[in-house]
């Protein structure tokens, strides 16, 4: 193939502005309330951050990036034009990084995954015709757009109101928080350990079976819950303000600020694992076909691929997001880590919950469901509806403007390259 | 390009804060008309003209305050808490900012003496009625950890105890007023008629503290109701 380097070249440029976008935005959702809460300061929250949404890419990220390059397309019709796929994938990684970096300027929280998936699909109509898209699956993304942050925020109320029940509203909050904590912390690291195994693990080359899967996610969870118990010892409480006011929420929040640290590093690991596949996943195609000068939907995603992915998602972490982090934690925040803990923790196991039953749906539109549940449970004293109707609207509008933007880069690189 | 985060984006400006700090302005306000009916009494017209001044500079605040948080609660915001409560009790809070510089007011401006008698029982009763709005700006004080615990459960009782409290103080502040009612009445015929009309309506505006008082805290009984 001719230009091969340069095309290599241009997919690893387009690859990594894309996992920046990632990196800079979408990983301080998961740690700013760590921060905000006092139980990470930011150097730390980078940290942490750094490490899981790494491991999260590196362990778990091949699977979902199959789905990616090879999912939404019939691949089987691409076999006689692989030079189509090339340019085609890499007009989707330009379309959709810079769909990202105008939603992040504006602040809409619009999906990484509908970005690529619109992408993609613009190409596909444009460069083989209407019928290579796999219009069933588009049809269910469109459905998504409702379930996903109507079931976020359905499993969000529960799980405020449980807090409510069990911690908030008794006559010892403090008291109920130290005790009920084993079993919220549990239920956070044990949804996370599993969409772990299901998800990603085959891809180094664990094959579990489901019951191995489930005993492993409890012994790394019962794990989870002792580090928790021992951060929660450690905590220092200021018990005189119980004298005089009859409640100290400041003290539970410290408590379920131990909580959203484990929540926020499942919300890392799983943008890992989920989003890293958006920046490489048409990376690995590029690769495959400069490789191989073949159309292959079968062959595994090299391993330096989703390294690379992951380097440029810590690097957007480094370089841009401490900054969000930084607003989002020390800017007056109303999502204590109450709020924060069982808004992240839905739209957790909405995920899985939606994996299982293979619903694509994305993190970002469960996340905003889920904030919204709370506040349905009377938990957080004001929500900005009109910034919510716009919400929507940038959603419904990321999968035209992704394909619209894809078609414009697919003609400039094929009118440049041939 | 400035960091923007969408979640922290969702939050719209919360009432409870603006609504607290326009309370405590209240009540700053309230707490300067002891000293100048205190003042008053003495004679002292140099202190009463200050606390007069200070009065109406609180209440200018508390204004200030008030259309502020007016603006900050546009349609499109989903509250913890009806949008409707939540101004009524800015509203009530904010009358009693304006009762207090209108007693100030009538009083500094006919240089009002009430007879020597009267003095005692006057500032029990005015005190009774300060303690009042103090009450209620004691509830008040309890909205964020109300919102903080969803308006339920445990906290909802504090509020509830606070209020029921606020009653209790609310009713000693009428016993008190009646009682300054009858010795006015036992010697009105000996005062200057014009005077005892407007000493009458002194005595009705700090009976309406007490009342206003007690309408703040049962809107936020009506919040708690929802």
């Amino acid at each position: 193939m001719e230009y091969g380097t340069l095309l290599l070249g241009l997919a690893v440029i387009f690859g990594l502005f894309m996992a920046w976008g990632i990196g800079a935005n979408d990983v301080a959702n998961a740690m700013g309330t760590s921060v905000g809460s006092r139980a990470l300061n930011i150097r730390q929250a980078v940290f942490v951050a750094a490490v899981f949404v790494f491991a999260g890419a590196w362990l778990a990220g091949g699977e979902v990036t199959q789905t990616i390059r090879s999912g939404m397309v019939d691949s089987a019709l691409l076999a006689d034009s692989p030079s189509l796929l090339v340019y085609g994938m890499l007009a989707a990684l330009a379309a959709a990084g810079t769909w990202l970096l105008t939603a992040s300027y504006f602040g809409w929280p619009v999906s990484t995954t509908h970005s690529i998936i619109g992408a993609i699909i613009g190409f596909a109509v444009v460069g083989l015709g209407f019928e290579v898209v796999r219009w069933e699956r588009v049809g269910t993304i469109a459905i998504s757009w409702v379930l996903s942050p109507m079931i976020g925020g359905m499993i969000a109320f529960a799980l405020f109101r449980s807090i409510q029940l069990l911690i908030l509203d008794t006559v010892d909050p403090l008291k109920n928080a130290k005790r009920w904590a084993p079993l919220y912390i549990f239920l956070t690291a044990f949804v996370t350990a599993l969409v772990t195994m299901f998800k990603g693990l085959t891809h180094v080359g664990l094959d579990l079976t489901t019951a191995q899967a489930y005993s492993f996610a409890v012994l790394i969870s019962v794990a989870v819950v002792v580090v928790g118990l021992f951060a929660i010892r450690r905590l220092r409480f200021e018990e005189a303000s119980l004298q005089a006011h009859g409640s100290h929420f400041s003290d539970v929040e410290k408590v379920f600020g131990v909580m959203m640290v484990v929540t926020g590093c499942a919300m890392a690991f799983a943008l890992g694992s989920n989003d890293v596949a958006n920046a490489v996943g048409p990376l690995a195609a590029v690769v495959d076909v400069i490789q191989t000068g073949e159309v292959d939907p079968e062959t595994v995603v090299p391993m330096w691929v989703l390294l690379l992915g992951g380097f440029g998602i810590v690097f957007g972490l480094f370089t841009y997001g401490h900054k969000v982090i930084a607003t989002v934690g020390t800017g007056i925040t109303q999502l204590t880590p109450s709020r924060g803990y069982a808004a992240t923790a839905a739209a957790a196991a909405t995920v899985v919950l939606a994996s299982g039953t293979g619903l694509p749906i994305s993190t970002t539109h469960t996340l905003v469901g889920a904030i919204l549940g709370v506040g349905m449970a009377r938990g957080i004293a004001a929500i900005d509806l009109r910034l919510v109707r716009m919400i929507f609207m940038s959603w419904i509008v990321t999968l035209p403007a992704g394909a619209i933007l894809a078609i414009v880069f697919f003609f400039i690189l094929r009118g440049l390259l041939g | 390009m400035s960091p923007k985060n969408f979640v922290f984006e969702l939050f719209g400006r919360s009432p409870v804060r603006p609504l607290q700090a326009h309370m405590e302005k209240v009540r700053a306000c309230i707490a300067e008309l002891p000293p100048f009916i205190e003042a008053m009494a003495r004679d002292d017209w140099d202190t009463a003209r200050v606390q007069q001044k200070k009065i109406v500079k609180l209440e200018h605040e508390a204004d200030r305050l008030k259309k502020d948080l007016r603006l900050h609660l546009p349609k499109g915001m989903m509250l913890a808490m009806s949008r409707r409560d939540v101004l009524d009790t800015l509203l009530i809070q904010d009358r009693i900012a304006n009762m207090a510089k209108d007693i100030a007011g009538l009083m500094l401006g006919r240089q009002m003496q009430f007879p020597a008698n009267m003095q005692g029982p006057l500032q029990r009763f005015l005190d009774r009625s300060v303690d009042a709005v103090n009450q209620a700006g004691r509830a008040v004080n309890e909205l964020d950890e109300l919102v903080e615990a969803g308006f339920r459960g445990h906290e909802v009782e504090v509020v509830n105890d606070i209020l029921t409290e606020l009653d209790q103080i609310e009713h000693e502040s009428d016993e008190a007023q009646r009682e300054v009612r009858e010795i006015l009445f036992a010697q009105e015929a000996e005062l200057p008629p014009v005077n005892v009309i407007f000493m009458y309506r002194v005595i009705d505006s700090i009976g309406e503290l007490a009342d206003l008082a007690q309408r703040v805290g049962s809107r936020l009984q009506l919040m708690l109701a929802k």
